[in-house]
């Protein structure tokens, strides 16, 4: 004779779930890591050859002291016309115009003969700079390419480069050759005086 | 006047719990889905400072973290007030950077290692000084992508 089982209750699966659900919710961190994303240059090799000269044109140095306070092509700066400036600095200008760096005409996919900038801007800090401003700055950098390839984007391709970079790869590298991330960073020096 | 019918005995069906485990069940899922667990106790103080330039970290996996910052308060007797590393969690020297990636680098598979990234988790008081210290020993050990964590900013258009 078969006896039946009888069947298990369902009943508390409900608060069992309920338990896991709360423990999750308890754990979770639900913040996202994002942050700015450099790129460090390669260790220089011993027999390295000294690395052509920049014509100074071409250079926007932007220094910050350990004070925080920048100086930008050797005047005192500010974070609040930075982005505006190097915009300015790197927009190529034709036909050549001594104050701006110069233009190299190239051949690009897609965009086709571009006079690209040879612009560079180069960013030193001091040991005792604080990370805040040191980020500021490097922050307002980025902003400034950003627009700049914002702009271009929109130009040829009729939206901005986030976008593009979505939905069309190889259009964007076009896009990041004309604008580079010309930002590069100096080895660091002790210019401040205290740590 | 109309009289009303006597519902006395009628009783409104209870609303029936059978699908509330469904539901708790849909809602378990999403958050161990979403639910990062915090693998490491901090033991630096962080404040990330502020950007609008941001790009999200994609593969945790991929992403190993440096933290910079004081030692937070509890331990601050022991270890001062300096600006202090962390790796994994413990306090840690710039020369122990390197080892820390190159280990962390070997659990990647191959063919992902070109994608390795590193992410400095730095308080926004803290000097550039070990900030650069640690920049050059990644360069040494040839870990050259580098994020700089932030909160993220309210962009406001200049």
């Amino acid at each position: 004779m078969v006896r039946e089982t009888p069947e298990v209750s369902a009943g508390s699966t409900a608060d069992i779930a309920f338990l896991l659900l709360i423990f999750f919710l308890v754990t979770t961190t639900m913040d996202v890591d994002s942050g700015i994303v450099r790129k460090l240059p390669p260790p220089l090799p011993k027999d390295a050859p000294t690395p052509p000269k920049v014509k100074k044109r071409n250079v926007y140095t932007v220094l910050i002291n350990s004070r925080d306070m920048l100086l930008v092509n050797g005047k005192v700066g500010s974070l609040d016309y930075l982005r505006k400036d190097v915009k300015e600095f790197l927009t190529p200008h034709v036909p050549d115009n001594p104050q701006y760096p110069e233009t190299e005409e190239t051949e690009l996919d897609f965009i086709g003969k571009y006079n690209k900038s040879k612009g560079i801007v180069s960013m030193q800090n001091d040991r005792g700079t604080s990370y805040k401003t040191y980020i500021a700055v490097q922050n307002e950098l980025a902003a400034a390419v950003r627009e700049l390839r914002d702009a271009l984007s929109k130009q040829y391709f009729g939206m901005d480069f986030k976008t593009l970079l979505d939905t069309d790869k190889d259009k964007a590298k076009a896009i990041q050759k004309a604008v580079p991330m010309a930002i590069s960073e100096a080895e660091p020096v002790n210019f401040g005086g205290n740590k | 006047m109309a009289k009303f019918k006597k519902e006395g005995k009628k009783k409104l069906p209870a609303v029936s719990t059978a699908s509330l485990p469904d539901i708790i069940f849909m809602l378990l899922f999403f958050f161990m889905v979403s639910t990062v667990m915090r693998e490491v106790t901090l033991v630096v103080k962080i404040k990330a400072p502020e950007a609008s330039e941001v790009q999200k970290l994609e593969d945790k996996s991929l992403v190993s973290f440096i933290y910079i910052g004081k030692p937070t308060s509890a331990l601050r007797a022991k270890w001062g007030e300096a600006d202090r590393i962390q790796l994994n969690d413990a306090f840690a020297e710039v020369n122990q950077v390197r080892d820390f990636i190159s280990l962390k680098v070997e659990k990647i598979p191959e063919y992902k290692r070109k994608k390795h990234i590193v992410s400095m988790k730095v308080d926004e008081n803290s000097k550039m000084g070990i900030v650069t210290d640690v920049k050059q020993e990644l360069r040494k050990a040839n870990a050259l992508k580098i994020n700089y964590s932030t909160r993220k900013m309210a962009v406001e258009e200049k």
